[in-house]
């Protein structure tokens, strides 16, 4: 982040800034209309169970089209071409897992939070700690990708190149998303992803067909050219511009595709999106929804990456502001100047702060639901209180996010988030699919499971290339690596699935059949989950 | 596809308490929920849903990690010119994001089809209905 070029690459500050100051007025206007009572826990966690399934599906895709998969995997096609575009793959397959096995049945069973259905039929209190110290760590990561990306989206836009003046933007940033969030609650933060999500789809399917119109429409003719801007040359477009230098690389690669495609139906802020619709068809809507809605993004979004490095060029990209996480961007200026580039970094912009805002009020929903109302308050809490508690919350949260973001400005997003994913398809998923289908799996198989996921995943982190001992990692100077991968996936997956499998079979405790019960019949038929 | 089962005497709720299973013995009223999942309906939705997920979401990870294998282990197979610049790998991801669509609809369909209509007959005779 120290090489800096010639500002006028950055368009115009004053064109950049009104956009997104026009975009952040309407959606507090629709925040604040959107809200006129938001009173009860179910408004605020859950927006009353009020949303269609379309509503909720583009909303739902609008929390994954998030700054990372924007700005994050158009600048890895457009520098590290083909293994680039295995990011969007992977991300695309993973709803299989949200539609086929985990949204209908999420919806039915839960209420809230993820602890509603990892605890339902296991004592309470130890699981619903366990499901909220998840939901923390891995909203946590993925909200410092997030804010990592603001500060080099800043740079680009604004073209405030000191780290101070960076710092003082992102903290703008953080209050106005803490700000949707205690006023908007879910609803709030739904409207805001829905707006955000039809205006992202938009402008990518417009730069792709102007790119395809400008290359004769021949997808072809795209590649050929951006091999031609590229360092890489033709190994632009072919496997290993990244990934696979070595045998290490390689098994690297697989563990992170891994947890690229379990990880996202994982994560608790797009798990609390299925309580926001009435019920599991509509659950289901959803996510054929936000299948289609991904389908056209990352089918633009390969076009926008190469189409990057064919008409800016990977060097331009690299020495940009912001880096790698320039591409679509300055793209956006080749394509139609200023004011593109004004609506295209407004938009990830907005991308940032709407993904934010949901994280916030998914980690806020957590504490206070699971934590304060039901192991501090032993499911007693007054449902005023409970909000109030969720408040605060999201005030604390939101200042981490800002440290957060200050802290980590200018690393890669796509691969910080990567990191989050494989946190939470280690934590959440093997304990959800257990619960959900295993009728033996108990309370020590549940607490195993997510801390086995949980910790090993936290341990081989920090002691991964990705915090040191490379020359990518974050902390610099210091190597106390010992794990070869930066992903964990490939072992905290498969891990935290023996661990709940070891934990229920060891422990003599049986399941509680009539609850089992309960929870079979409400997950597959709804019924009993309007209460 | 059910109404030979709909006699409330084939279940085995009837036995415990009174008629369908739409209360457990005597105060809350709520559904029992033993019952249901002891029932002929249950279990055939339970079969049809189970045997739907499962082999579809082993064969879609299968597919994937067919996917990324390749791209991780075979370069000369994925770089490997098609059409164009367009390469193997290229067309192998296209291919990944077309047999996703292809399941989403197939299951919407399926579900549609064969698990909506069961559902609406154990909401029946659990007597909670639909809203």
């Amino acid at each position: 982040m120290t090489v800096q070029i010639a500002a006028p690459t950055t368009g115009s500050p004053i064109i950049n800034l009104s956009v997104f100051f026009a975009f952040v007025v309407i959606t507090l206007f629709v925040v604040y209309k959107a809200t006129n009572r938001n009173s009860t826990t179910s408004d605020y966690y859950a927006a009353g169970s009020a949303f269609s399934g379309v509503q909720n599906g583009i909303a739902l895709s609008g929390d994954f089209l998030s700054a990372a998969s924007f700005l994050g995997i158009s600048g890895a096609i457009a520098v590290h071409g083909y293994d680039g575009f295995l990011y969007s793959v992977g991300w695309l397959v993973a709803w299989l897992v949200a539609l086929l096995l985990v949204g209908e049945r999420l919806r039915n069973t839960g209420r809230f939070t993820v602890g509603d259905v990892m605890a339902f039929r296991m004592k309470q209190r130890p699981v619903r700690a366990a499901a909220a110290n998840a939901t923390l760590v891995i909203t946590f990561f993925y909200m410092l990708a997030q804010m990592a990306g603001a500060g080099g989206l800043i740079a680009l836009l604004l073209n405030v190149q000191s780290k101070g003046g960076q710092a003082l933007i992102i903290t703008g940033v953080g209050l106005v998303m803490v700000f949707y969030v205690l006023v908007g609650g879910m609803k709030g933060t739904t409207w805001v992803q829905i707006i955000k999500a039809g205006l992202l789809l938009i402008c990518v399917t417009f730069m792709s067909v102007f790119l395809l119109g400008k290359f004769g429409f021949s997808f072809s003719a795209i590649l050929d050219q951006a091999s031609q801007n590229s360092p890489l040359g033709a190994e632009l477009l072919n496997p290993g511009g990244w990934y696979g230098k070595n045998a290490m690389d390689q098994l690297d690669f697989v563990s992170l595709s891994l947890a690229l495609v379990l990880g996202i139906s994982s994560l608790p802020h797009v798990l609390m999106r299925f309580y926001t619709v009435p019920d599991a068809k509509e659950a289901r809507r959803s996510v054929v929804w936000c299948s289609w809605s991904m389908f056209i993004f990352y089918l633009s979004i390969l076009l926008v990456g190469y189409g990057a490095t064919a008409l800016v060029g990977s060097d331009k990209i690299v020495s940009a502001p912001g880096g790698e996480n320039s591409a679509a961007p300055l793209l956006a200026f080749e394509i139609g100047g200023a004011m593109l580039l004004g609506i295209v970094s407004a938009v990830a912009f907005a991308t940032i702060l709407a993904v934010v805002a949901g994280l916030t009020l998914a980690a806020s929903a957590s504490f206070a639901h699971d934590v304060y109302a039901n192991v501090i308050r032993n499911g007693k809490a007054d449902p005023r209180s409970e909000i109030r508690v969720a408040r605060l919350t999201a005030l604390v949260i939101g200042l981490l996010a800002i440290l957060g973001g200050i802290v980590t400005n200018g690393q890669n997003v796509a691969f910080l988030v990567s990191l989050a994913l494989a946190l939470a398809a280690s934590a959440n998923l093997p304990t959800i699919l257990y619960t959900l289908f295993w009728r033996r799996f108990n309370t020590t198989g549940t607490l195993w499971s997510i801390y086995g996921g949980l910790g090993s995943g936290l341990v081989l982190i920090i002691f991964s290339p990705a915090i040191s001992g490379s020359s990518t990692s974050i902390i610099k100077g210091v190597d106390f690596h010992w794990f070869p991968l930066t992903n964990p996936g490939l072992v905290s997956i498969p891990l935290s699935f023996l661990c709940g499998f070891l934990g229920t079979v060891l422990s003599k405790e049986p399941a509680d059949p009539k609850k089992q019960a309960e929870m079979e019949v409400r997950s597959l038929t709804g019924i009993g989950s309007k209460a | 596809m059910n109404k030979s089962v709909r006699t409330p005497a084939s279940l085995p709720s009837e036995r415990a308490t009174g008629p369908g299973f739409a209360d457990r013995g005597d105060d809350i009223g709520e559904p029992d929920f033993e019952a249901i999942q002891q029932s002929p309906e249950f279990k055939l939705l339970r079969r049809r849903l189970l045997w739907f997920i499962f082999p579809m979401s082993a064969f879609f990870l299968c597919w994937y990690m067919t996917f990324v294998l390749f791209s991780a282990y075979d370069h000369d197979f994925m770089s490997r010119k098609l059409f164009g610049a367009v390469n193997t790998g290229t067309v192998f991801g296209l291919l990944q994001f077309v047999t996703t669509m292809a399941i989403v609809l197939t299951y919407r369909r399926f579900a549609h089809k064969k698990l909506d209509p069961q559902v609406d007959t154990i909401h029946e005779l659990a007597g909670v209905g639909k809203e």
